[in-house]
């Protein structure tokens, strides 16, 4: 990982000093070492701050929205679920494509770093990562834990390592794709009884506390006026006593962006309180792809998706009621 | 008043597009077909125009049930917009379902204005799921209900 980021630093210099691009989109030390912030770089002296490991999981193309509607061209470093993310963008027209020079850099998968704390990894200062196994370095001395066991969510449920749009690639070391199941999360859920599933997410949605975090982070939450900042919405934006307002919101939002979700992940990644809002976008891709034909948002930049388009041989909606249609 | 003698009297709101399904309950009114009067009718220009959050906002305000009712599909005055029903639909419902809001309280039908008889043995049908599943407690806003001293 170490010789990617040199690699994709010198490039990223090199294209700066050559005039093809004017700035850099990377990732950037937060406050600690674990927090890679999103970070745009205006000349090679800048970039000595950037870093590319095994916790830059932030998805940069969400920024690429702003950032291509700049002047000059924008170098921006995408991980392969990151490209599925972009190619979804230009296929709704809110990135300028010829605005943006894409990196597709390699990705050996992201660390949760709640995980790895919890692991024992107090007082992280940083993590050598040798493909197999994380070497978490603390201000009590090293620990030692399998990558596998500490991976991001959307890691473990990875889409594939293949970067689906990009200019140019680094990639050091090919990784191999892994057969994941995306799904089982979806399947164990719908195996319950409603009166168990209704248990299970009155229990995880009613610990939001609407910070929004989710929509902010979201690239497929791209609208410029969101429903929920609208005040004649009647969705509070706060926190709410009422157990329809929690549903409510997080019906909505994985309504919103049905269809549209690349699977990226970043919802559950952000959220403070580890709502695992992956399972309901994942919901809707499943059914998508079982009523409409395989389908997956970002694979490339022209396809309709499913809600905004139809056949006259649709399912039927009692084909979930109650009129004895099986699912 | 004791509470077994009270009956449950659900709420349940139907949408009707404008072209097909509210004339076919106009039909079904001036056929003198019997269907309850728990269904509170709501006219809408298309079935397509049904947004979702129209469905939950119906559920939070204390509705028991939901049907959507449209133009048989090919037959939408506005030529597809209850095929893209059809699609939102089926995936709203399925996703509720998936929340543990049961499945009976949401349902969509093709009616047209030709079908009062139709409309009424739909609403007669779907009143008594309705029924038999008892008030939504799920999926509404707790402060709108009365309280219950059942044991639920």
């Amino acid at each position: 990982m170490q010789k990617v980021a040199e690699i994709a630093q010198k490039r990223a210099i090199q294209l700066l000093n050559q005039g093809a691009v004017n700035r850099v989109l990377g990732w950037k030390k937060g406050e600690f070492p674990y927090d890679e912030t999103p970070a745009v770089f205006a000349s090679a002296d800048e970039l000595k701050d950037f870093v590319y490991d095994s916790f830059s999981s932030p998805n940069l193309s969400k920024y690429l929205i702003e950032e291509s509607r700049k002047e000059g061209k924008v170098l921006a470093f995408l991980k392969p679920c990151d490209t599925y993310s972009f190619n979804q963008l230009i296929k709704e027209h809110r990135v300028n494509r010829e605005n943006v020079y894409i990196i597709g850099i390699e990705c050996g998968g992201m660390i949760d770093v709640v995980t790895l704390k919890n692991r024992g990894a107090v007082g992280l200062t940083g993590a050598d990562d040798d493909g197999e196994n994380i070497t978490a370095h603390t201000l009590y001395g090293d620990v030692k834990v399998r990558k596998e066991e500490v991976l991001l969510e959307k890691c473990q449920a990875c889409k594939g390592k293949k970067h689906v749009i990009y200019d140019e690639l680094i990639i050091v070391n090919p990784q191999d794709e892994k057969p994941r199941d995306r799904f089982a999360g979806v399947e164990a859920i719908e195996a319950m009884t409603p009166q168990e599933r209704f248990d299970f997410w009155r229990a995880q949605l009613s610990k939001c506390i609407r910070c929004n975090a989710c929509r902010n982070i979201c690239p497929a939450c791209s609208c410029l006026q969101c429903v929920f900042d609208n005040p004649k919405s009647g969705v509070a934006s706060k926190a709410s006593p009422d157990t329809f307002e929690e549903q409510l919101y997080h019906i909505i939002r994985a309504f919103h962006v049905a269809g549209r979700c690349t699977d990226c992940g970043e919802c559950s990644r952000v959220c403070p309180q580890d709502i695992p809002l992956h399972l309901l976008n994942r919901k809707f891709i499943k059914d998508m792809s079982a009523f409409y034909g395989e389908y997956k948002a970002g694979e490339d930049s022209e396809t309709r998706p499913p809600l905004v388009d139809f056949s006259k041989d649709d399912v039927e909606p009692c084909i979930i009621s109650d009129k004895g249609g099986d699912r | 008043m004791s509470v077994e003698n009270k009956e449950f009297k659900p709420t349940i709101v139907a949408f009707c597009c404008n072209w097909c399904s509210y004339a076919g309950a106009d039909l079904a009114g001036s056929g003198r077909m019997q269907y309850p009067a728990d269904v509170k009718i709501i006219r809408v220009p298309c079935s397509c125009r049904v947004n979702p959050m129209f469905i939950l906002r119906a559920f939070q305000r204390g509705a028991d049930g939901v049907i959507l009712c449209g133009c048989h599909p090919g037959d939408c005055h506005y030529s597809t917009g209850n095929y893209y029903t059809r699609r939102r639909m089926t995936m709203l419902f399925d996703f509720l379902d998936y929340l543990g809001i049961e499945r009976g309280r949401t349902r969509v039908e093709w009616v047209s204005a030709a079908e009062g008889a139709r409309f009424a043995s739909v609403m007669n049908d779907f009143v008594k799921k309705v029924r038999d599943l008892g008030p939504n407690r799920k999926i509404t806003d707790l402060r709108c209900k009365p309280v219950e001293k059942e044991g639920e």
